[in-house]
């Protein structure tokens, strides 16, 4: 049937990365807080601030890359008032998550309306461009679809890297991963729970910002109201089914990128059959799927949720 | 150097006085906003003022958008108390509305006295059976159900979407995806001449009370608390933590069913799939000001009414963006929040 | 033993929790080479005061000295870990301070390599891990997940993570909590040998016993207070008991003879199946009659929460059969347990024993909620349940601000004898008490024991699982000891060789 063949095509495999992307820094983001021991449900708030503080940044005159530290720093600075919130006040991380996505949305809802307030069609900036692949464009399959990806791609693929080479090679990734567990273990160390895990949260912000500025800024070149629609609640889930590892959640924003992409063009080929819902909910239900399955392995972060004080023993 | 320490128990006077002044301390930081927005700040608090009180009609217009929120504000409150997160009341609201038209547009054959019970109970129960998935998946697999009530509310307002572009699409409605129009016998009625408030209030109102009654004074309540505060304990206990759940979740969610009905039966008379403009996640935020007590809903409900109504108003009037309602709610979240850290522990210097 | 050099001096530490003085102008000294044991019974003091020594409290009062590597006592920034580590204090800690996602050997090296630094030389740390282990004898495999290792491996790393940051004075609290009473011995072995090598110990514990087998000295606190110091060698038991309590021991309740009725617990080669060791528990036959205290010896983590688990009605067993008061069960859910007559006091009275947040009188009633003195058609009698918890806060002297305050406001001890209350009121055939004197002082320790004596005289049959042999001993009318999830008979107090019980606890002998 036709539907296989759309595997086959490199703009397929093209797509899946691109959509995979800001899925890439979402969970690398939750995954880097999660390690540490606070859930940040200020994601998906996050992602709609960092795509409109990269977007307005560029409108306003930065270049590209400053468009991104603005939206890092947007996304840090929601992120800080998170890890205040939970680690050393150590109020419902469920709860803080809530409130900082409705801040972070709404500031960034408001903000958009008032310097832009009634424009028909929302104004574009020129957005990242594909940075093809030179002299090794030719490759076959692998030349167009890496071709295809712009700068912010690339940069999330490194992303992985370092943040696997952080958690798993450096001292600090160790610290980090042992707050995550047991925090009275890095206290008797001598090691600062508190400052690991507002440090983790202040990260882990950033790149979920980033993500979200990928979505102005290079898949599109407008912001519009709305356009988040969820994706920061499938990083969380995707971070479970991940089993909190940079590596497995590459693998999981691939897989989703490609079943997203796949149910596009299934949709076009099949559309008279199906109502377009069916294929707009498929994202949705998959993430649901994908949570049921993935069972709380020996990566769960014990310490996850539970928030800690000093002298409380 | 700063200590944190514990307080043995929060001072009855900030306990109670804390979301009154959380809210207020919210209030005037919407200041900044209004600022950099350019507006002129005290006129701007004037609109919202008389936005909502300014005359009997304003006030109805309140306490019209209140009424769905003292019911997804319930719903939320019922469920934190269990410690079940469920932040899907978006989605259970959309699922009783559809459950609420499908009732009451003429396809059943019921006699008129009938009609309205059913179309209440259709929605609640659709409202219920919504949590049922997550509830089970995380009383039976431990799934975290704050993602899977989350997803789901995408989920089910696409399904909400079908079905108006589909089965439930009104064939006199000139094209736009809409239901057909409820059936008169089937809507609630209206509270006063020529304003919108409707029974849907009343069911409100009698909802908190009922829920305040059942946490404080029935075993149900108990074991919902116990299951909430200690669930290992209340395991140890004896009490089935599983079943609990589950009545907690069909009761949340059935709370969110019947603010589906209120807003179509009482409000709109047909269903559009913008039906809510976020009333279920603005639920949370209701029950997280009124500190989870039922009867605190309906204050908190009152308060979150009032910032929407009144900056709609101002926003007409001023220019400035109506999402200034959605960061004053927000900025109460987070005094609440801050606030709460402070009843429940001291902070010493030195 | 000739003056060795002080290398620690505390002077004037005192640190309050509320309403609670925890520590109240604690002064000692402690010299080069020494091993000072720091008597007292559970809630004296001694670990809050140790805390403070390294930085995990801030003293209200009080100043700490630590001498450098030459010998000078210089003052130490208190309320600071990281402090404490760089003057050459160490800490083993009573609930191991272990990351489990991590192996041995980084949970050795965590914090003690610069964070943000290049640099890691990981291979010479290997080799200086090794080479650590062999000079001391404390081996745990390098490059196995916490998770995985058995009890006295971790205590092992702890000690390891504490000697790799050269420390000069080591802190031990409660060390042989967990250890059977050979690994006891082996313990002090090797801390004896590094005491000789110039290491200065102190070493916290409750049992008398030990401490004068292993320390130079002694210094006893009671109610936060340092209420005096002895050579070991010139103590007398006797006196020093005393000093713990203040006056004259209470007398231990002594049961009487046991007449055992009728079986209320039988075990048929019961088992659960799991994948972790320390929740196994393989088949055994037991059985408890009415009329006796049938105590369960045993090393913390050896299946003790299995069969614990098993007897609540938490966990079904994986084959095998369960008879309580004769019958077979057939539903295992703690409801049906408790319907059936089992009463059942949880080891861990915070986490499985009471909802903090819930009052007191809502605790007291939480097993029994369809009673018709508690409820009527669904409704709360509350005026009834108040009522009752008036009675019962007396009756058995649960002391606190009263029936309607939240029950975490309530001292550890008065938190057990509320779930005393609660199981006893009910007059169960069956009581299983798990732990029940756990982190108690020696008078709250003493009224539970004797609550439980006065349940036997009445008929009940008890299980008794408990850590502290003394205990065991003390209460039983037959002990059973349990080692990997196999238990096996040891015999009645009076006739068991106490030598050939510790070695069943660690699995070796027949």
């Amino acid at each position: 049937m036709d539907l296989l063949s759309i595997l086959l095509t490199d703009s397929f495999w093209a797509a899946s990365l691109r959509i995979a992307t800001p899925l890439i820094f979402g969970v690398l983001g939750a995954l880097v807080c999660e390690r540490a021991g606070v859930l940040n449900l200020g994601i998906e708030g996050i992602f709609v601030a960092g795509s409109l503080a990269g977007w307005l940044a560029v409108w306003l005159g930065a270049s590209l890359w400053g468009g991104v530290a603005a939206a890092a720093l947007t996304g840090a600075a929601f992120g800080l008032l998170h890890a205040v919130l939970t680690v050393p006040l150590g109020l419902s991380q469920h709860v803080s998550g809530l409130a900082v996505t409705l801040l972070a949305s709404s500031s960034a809802y408001f903000t958009y309306r008032t310097v832009l307030p009634n424009l028909a069609a929302p104004p574009r900036i020129e957005p990242f461009r594909p940075l093809g692949l030179g002299p090794l464009a030719d490759i076959p399959f692998l030349g167009p679809v890496l071709g295809q990806q712009t700068a912010l791609t690339w940069a999330a693929l490194a992303m992985v890297a370092l943040v696997w080479w952080v958690l798993n090679r450096t001292a600090l990734g160790l610290a980090l991963r042992a707050v995550g567990d047991n925090p009275d273990a890095v206290d008797a160390q001598g090691l600062s729970v508190h400052g690991l895990r507002i440090g983790a949260v202040v990260a882990g912000s950033a790149l979920m910002a980033v993500g979200g500025a990928f979505l102005t800024m290079s898949a599109f070149d407008a912001f519009f109201i709305g356009m988040v629609n969820g994706r920061g609640w499938i990083c969380i889930a995707l971070v479970i089914f991940a089993s909190w590892r940079p590596g497995k959640a590459l693998l999981g924003a691939l897989l989703f990128g490609a079943f997203e992409a796949f149910q596009v063009r299934a949709q076009t080929q099949a559309g008279a059959v199906l109502p377009s819902q069916i294929f707009l909910m498929a994202p949705y239900v998959l993430s649901i799927v994908a949570l049921t399955l993935a069972a709380r392995g020996a990566d769960y972060p014990r310490a996850l949720l539970k928030p800690w004080f000093k002298g409380r023993r | 150097m700063i200590r944190i320490e514990p307080r043995e128990a929060p001072p009855r006077a900030l306990r109670w006085g804390l979301p009154p002044l959380a809210a207020l301390a919210a209030l005037a930081l919407a200041a900044i906003p209004l600022w950099l927005a350019g507006a002129d700040v005290t006129r701007a608090y004037g609109l919202m003022a008389q936005g909502v009180f300014g005359s009997a009609f304003a006030v109805s217009e309140m306490l019209t958008r209140a009424t769905p929120l003292i019911l997804t504000g319930l719903a939320a409150a019922v469920a934190f108390r269990a410690r079940l997160w469920n932040i899907g009341a978006e989605g259970q609201l959309y699922l009783g509305a559809l459950a609420a038209v499908a009732a009451g547009t003429g396809a059943i054959d019921a006699p008129p006295w009938a009609l309205a019970p059913l179309v209440i109970a259709a929605g609640a129960l659709a409202g219920a059976l919504a949590m049922a998935a997550p509830t089970v998946m995380k009383a039976r697999l431990g799934v975290d159900e704050v993602v899977t009530t989350l997803l789901m509310n995408f989920v089910i307002i696409l399904f909400v979407q079908m079905m108006l572009e589909g089965p439930f699409k009104d064939p006199m409605g000139m094209g736009w995806p809409q239901s057909e129009p409820m059936v008169e016998a089937a809507m609630l009625p209206r509270l006063f001449d020529r304003m919108r408030v409707h029974a849907g209030l009343l069911i409100g109102l009698a909802a908190a009370l009922a829920a305040h009654v059942a946490l404080s004074r029935t075993t149900w309540g108990f074991r919902v608390r116990a299951v909430g505060e200690n669930p290992a304990a209340a395991r140890h206990a004896g009490i089935s933590v599983g079943r609990t759940l589950l009545g907690v979740g069909a009761v949340s969610g059935a709370l969110a069913g019947l603010a589906g009905v209120g807003e179509v039966a009482g409000l709109k008379g047909y269903l559009t799939a913008d039906l809510s403009p976020g009333f279920g996640y603005a639920g949370i935020v209701v029950a997280m000001l009124a500190g989870l007590s039922p009867l605190g809903v309906v204050a908190a409900a009152l308060f979150v009414a009032s910032v929407f109504v009144g900056a709609d108003s101002m926003s007409r009037a001023l220019g400035v963006s109506s999402y200034l309602a959605d960061l004053i709610v927000a900025l109460s979240l987070i005094c609440v929040l801050a606030g709460g850290f402070l009843a429940r522990y001291r902070v010493r210097m030195g | 033993m000739t003056q060795a050099p002080v290398v620690l001096r505390l002077s004037g530490l005192s640190k309050r929790f509320g309403a609670v003085q925890a520590n109240e102008a604690v002064s000692l000294d402690l010299r080069r080479g020494e091993i000072l044991a720091l008597l007292g019974e559970n809630g004296a003091g001694k670990t809050t005061l140790m805390n403070m020594l390294f930085g995990h409290y801030l003293p209200d009062a009080g100043s700490v000295e630590v001498a450098d590597r030459d010998g000078r006592l210089a003052a130490l920034p208190l309320g600071q870990p990281q402090a404490a580590l760089r003057a050459g204090v160490g800490m083993v800690h009573q609930h191991f301070t272990l990351a489990e996602n991590l192996t041995t050997f980084e949970n050795v090296i965590l914090g003690a390599e610069p964070l943000f630094g290049f640099r890691r030389g990981r291979a010479a740390a290997r080799a200086r891990l090794k080479a650590l282990m062999a000079r001391t004898g404390l081996h745990a495999p390098l490059d196995e997940r916490v998770a995985r290792l058995s009890v006295g491996e971790r205590q092992r790393v702890e000690i390891l993570k504490a000697l790799w940051r050269d420390a000069r004075i080591l802190v031990l609290d409660e060390p042989t909590a967990v250890l059977t009473p050979q690994e006891a011995d082996a313990l002090f072995a090797t801390v004896a040998g590094m005491a000789a090598d110039g290491l200065s110990v102190i070493f916290i514990s409750h049992k008398l016993r030990e401490v004068l087998a292993f320390s130079h000295r002694i210094v006893v606190l009671r109610a936060g207070r340092n209420v005096g110091g002895m050579t070991t060698a010139s103590a007398d038991a006797r006196a020093i008991a005393a000093m713990m309590v203040g006056g004259a021991l209470p007398a231990q309740p002594r049961p009487a003879q046991a007449a055992p009725g009728a079986p209320v617990l039988r075990l048929s080669g019961a088992r659960i199946d799991a994948p972790e060791a320390r929740r196994r528990l393989a088949p055994c036959d037991m059985t408890v009659r009415a009329g006796e205290i049938v105590g369960v010896a045993g090393v913390s983590g050896n299946g003790q929460a299995a069969l614990a688990a098993l007897v609540s009605g938490l966990a079904r067993p994986s084959g095998g059969t369960v008879e309580l008061f004769g019958q077979p069960v057939t539903r295992f859910d703690p409801a049906a347990f408790i319907a059936a007559g089992v009463g059942r006091i949880p080891e861990d009275r915070h986490h499985d024993g009471v909802a903090g947040a819930m009052t007191v009188a809502e605790n007291l009633v939480i097993e029994r909620l369809g009673d018709p003195a508690v409820s009527r058609a669904g409704f709360l009698r509350r005026r009834a349940i108040a009522d009752a918890a008036r009675e019962t806060c007396a009756a058995y002297d649960v002391r606190g601000p009263g029936p309607e305050a939240p029950a975490r406001l309530l001292s550890g001890g008065n938190i057990q004898k509320l779930i005393l209350a609660r199981v006893l009121d009910r007059k169960p055939g069956l009581i299983l008490a798990n732990q029940p004197t756990r982190g108690l002082d020696v008078g709250a320790a003493a009224a539970v024991a004797r609550r439980l004596i006065a349940a036997k005289a009445r008929g009940a049959g008890v299980l008794l699982i408990s850590e502290d042999l003394d205990e065991v001993l003390a209460l039983s009318d037959r002990v059973l000891a349990i080692h990997a999830g196999e238990i096996r008979e040891a015999g009645a107090p009076a006739t068991l060789d106490r030598d050939r019980l510790g070695l069943m606890m660690a699995g070796e002998a027949a």
